[in-house]
């Protein structure tokens, strides 16, 4: 009943956008505003659909109808109520009803804000929107539907990946998918100006903010995601460079690169041609991400579910590359007539070289993604790429763009002069060079970390150094201090915010490096009341509980812990599933600024006289999550509304 | 000529769909079992009806070793009818079907069996050291062995009517052979 009553709001659902589209497109021809508001209440009620279907799905989760077969494989009568809701979307059908409402959400809000202003181009982004939601409708009917009878009604269902029964589980992929469709709505406004021939910079300035909406949820989607790995998976690391993390990586690396392009088409009328094209990559990326989660044609910690649903997403990847690509090529001649660079040493060509960095390394992760594959087609042989590859290729590049992330904000255009040099950059450098100083006296003798010091320590007085200009010239003009800073933070938002952004990236730098270059772990089995020691921290094993819970049973060990005071009981734990052949890691840890202490029961024995512990001293880990607060300030504060300037 | 480059671009396109479609010839799990073209690791066990089972005796005839467990949803439940229906077919030209369930409650095991209507020898690996055994890595995984009691075939995931027949003709074709 309630299967057959969300199959048929699917069905209607894609009827309605695919008339939505063709109509959009229809009104965007004839001009017929009747037919383009035909479109739009098309829209609207796919809208209410997919939000039914959504809430359908939901019910049926908290009343446990394993009727729906979807819910009887993601949960059972022991899943707790917050996990039965995450569960809605922890596997592939969920999924994609969870991306389907969102780009319906994104379409809607895209009619609100556009409907008006944006007379020739807002029909051709209608229909786009419309065709993508359309595809993912079909995925919902036919290769994934989460409204499938399932006869006989089970008792009790499978239950919920236990990996999943997280907190986590409700911002991740929440974040996640609110990037990866956000870039829908760029690569929509993108389409349009390719099929109408207006590829100036209206779309660009239609976009911007949908674009750092986009990028601010993927950022956040990624980093929370790093979180999730750190505190549930058990290795002590955030990021594996793993093809899923990978996928997602990617479109984050394209769309950074085209939230600095922008700048230089809006100042210059520069590469109009690479603007166009990174939005088609970065949507393109973000379909190839869910069709390498979803197909299986890559071994992934991530890939939980194969089927036909692979196929259907090259199909469609397919279709939008050739079509946009073709477009870019019919509109070839009008990408002619753009400006010159004047200069090497000029604001344009560090965005330039700051895009050729981003791009090389999307284009680096996805050639270390796919060289698995590439390996077996052509040479038949299997093989894996690790994260050696990645870092070795990825570090130099990501701490040249460190780099360049203190001088583009403040080398001039066109073309800098000797005196623009100086006036900027004497401060900065210096002080990079007394903070390499500084850390080498202090005994870090790795390269990569005194390099890392030094260029964090550049680009952060850079950004120093022009915020005290900018106060100083407000306070010539009789502001006092506070107001002064906080009308600067709130008049050139988008400035400042993108500075704000830039020093979470610093902070997650010097997170990233620390972690690398200082963490210890040691791996040691205890008797009962026996003592270890690592990196000044003692740690005692006390014993082993075993605890029932509603769906599992869990083992936890209890370890005092004390570096010449007693810091506290940490209880690592493994929790046995019915469901699943081994038993899950429960991590326990203290975290701190300059370290955190990090617990992994491993084996032990049944009567609870040993146990075998991983203990990790990860230094500087939680400055990467400081790091990933202070960005999404950055970009919520470039989000602000624009302000219209009177004076 | 120039015209005609432009058209290059959407075709760079090509060779990556290209190898994103060949992804789906290869399975990244694919990982060959060692134990393809060895003996079959013997066990006996009890039914779930309480009679003993002893692999030994099926010497001579093609058997199919079936792990599963109740709570391995949906391919657990895909393939059961599938299994029950060739065994139905394929018994009288001497072809065995084991079902062996593995880290499951028995009430569980016996309602699965009774659902489905199977009539193939179930028997429960109790302890796992069968499953350990046969390197099972999750279920459901199939072993086809033939008439020499190796093992020729390893199946990951729900057995299709499709490669049932095949597998097991070929291995009958074998025994009857010269």
């Amino acid at each position: 009943m309630t299967a057959d009553l969300g199959y048929g709001m699917t069905l209607i659902a894609l009827g309605l956008a695919v008339y939505g589209g063709v109509a959009a497109g229809i009104g965007a021809r004839t001009g017929r505003l009747a037919v383009i508001e035909s479109a739009q209440h098309a829209a609207l009620g796919v809208f209410v659909l997919v939000t039914s279907c959504f809430a359908l799905l939901t019910y049926a989760f908290l009343t446990f109808d394993f009727s729906v077969r979807y819910v009887a494989t993601n949960t059972n009568l022991g899943t707790p109520f917050y996990y039965r809701i995450t569960g809605v979307w922890g596997a592939l059908e969920g999924s994609i009803i969870l991306w389907s409402w969102m780009l319906a959400l994104y379409t809607i809000i895209l009619i609100v804000r556009h409907r008006v202003g944006a007379r020739e181009l807002y029909p051709w982004a209608l229909a786009t929107m419309l065709g993508i939601l359309a595809f993912f409708l079909l995925v919902m009917t036919v290769a994934a539907p989460p409204f499938q009878r399932q006869v006989p009604v089970p008792a009790d269902g499978r239950g919920l990946n236990p990996l999943l029964e997280d907190t986590g589980m409700i911002t991740h992929p929440v974040a996640l998918y609110l990037g990866f469709t956000g870039f829908t709505v760029p690569f929509a406004f993108a389409m349009a100006a390719l099929i109408t021939g207006r590829i100036g910079d209206t779309w660009l300035v239609l976009t911007r903010r949908w674009t750092i909406v986009a990028w601010y949820f993927l950022s956040l989607g990624l980093l929370i995601g790093g979180w999730w790995s750190y505190h549930v998976l058990g290795w002590g690391g955030y990021w594996a460079w793993d093809p899923v993390e990978n996928a997602a990586f990617m479109p984050w690396l394209t769309g950074t690169a085209f939230l600095h392009s922008v700048m230089i088409q809006e100042r210059r009328r520069m590469l109009r041609l690479w603007n166009i094209s990174l939005v088609i990559l970065t949507f393109g990326l973000t379909l190839f991400g869910t069709f390498l989660t979803r197909s299986g044609i890559i071994a992934s910690v991530h890939s939980f579910t194969q089927g036909s649903i692979g196929i259907l997403f090259l199909g469609f990847l397919a279709l939008v590359l050739l079509t946009a690509l073709g477009l870019v090529a019919w509109r070839w001649e009008a990408f002619r007539s753009e400006g010159e660079l004047d200069s090497v040493v000029s604001r344009e060509s560090a965005f330039l070289l700051n895009n050729v960095l981003l791009v090389a390394a999307a284009f680096t992760v996805f050639f270390g993604t796919v060289f698995p594959l590439l390996s077996e087609a052509v040479r038949g042989v299997k093989v894996s790429v690790g994260a050696p590859f990645f870092n070795q290729i990825n570090v130099p590049l990501f701490l040249s763009l460190v780099f360049l992330m203190g001088v583009g904000p403040l080398i001039a255009w066109r073309r800098a002069s000797l005196e623009n040099l100086k006036r900027n950059f004497f401060w900065p450098v210096a002080l990079g060079i007394v903070a390499a100083a500084a850390a080498f006296a202090l005994g870090v003798r790795s390269l990569l970390a005194v390099l890392t010091f030094a260029t964090t320590a550049f680009v952060a007085v850079t950004i120093a150094v022009d915020f005290t200009r900018a106060t100083r010239a407000r306070l010539r003009v009789g502001e006092s201090l506070l107001p002064a800073m906080g009308g600067l933070l709130l008049r050139h938002h988008r400035r400042y915010g993108g500075f704000v952004v830039h020093l979470g990236i610093l902070i997650i730098a010097l997170g990233v490096m620390g972690s690398h270059a200082w963490s210890v772990q040691t791996e040691t089995t205890l008797r009962r009341g026996e003592t270890a020691e690592l990196a000044g921290y003692r740690f005692r094993f006390d014993g082993l509980t075993a605890v029932e819970e509603s769906n599992h049973f869990k083992v936890v060990g209890a370890f005092t812990v004390s570096n010449g005071r007693v810091l506290g009981v940490l209880r690592p734990a493994k929790k046995f599933y019915p469901q699943e052949q081994a038993p899950i890691a429960y991590v326990d840890y203290r975290l701190g600024l300059r370290e955190d202490l990090y617990l992994v029961l491993g084996d032990f024995a049944r009567d609870g006289s040993q146990a075998t512990v991983k203990v990790q001293v990860n230094r500087l880990v939680s400055w990467i999550w400081i790091g990933g607060v202070v960005l999404t300030l950055g970009a919520l504060l470039a989000i602000l509304p624009e302000r219209h300037k009177s004076a | 000529m120039k015209r005609l480059r432009r058209w290059l671009i959407p075709l760079a396109a090509v060779p990556v769909l290209v190898l994103l479609g060949y992804g789906f010839r290869v399975s990244p799990r694919d990982i060959p079992s060692p134990l393809v073209g060895r003996p079959a690791p013997g066990f006996a066990l009890a039914t779930l009806e309480g009679a003993p089972l002893d692999l030994a005796t099926h010497r001579g005839k093609v058997v199919v070793v079936n792990f599963w467990a109740s709570w391995c949803y949906p391919a657990c439940y895909e393939e059961a009818p599938v299994l029950e229906r060739n065994w139905r077919g394929y018994r009288e030209r001497g072809v065995v079907v084991v079902g062996v369930d593995i880290q499951d409650k028995r009430e569980a095991a016996v309602k699965f069996v009774g659902d489905f209507g199977l009539t193939f020898p179930v028997v429960q690996d109790l302890k796992g050291a069968v499953s350990v055994d046969y390197g099972v890595y999750g279920v459901p995984e199939t072993f086809f062995l033939d008439s020499q009691g190796r093992i020729r075939v390893k199946h990951v995931g729900a057995v299709t009517d499709d490669v049932f027949r095949t597998t097991v003709d070929r291995l009958l074709a074998e025994a009857a052979g010269p």
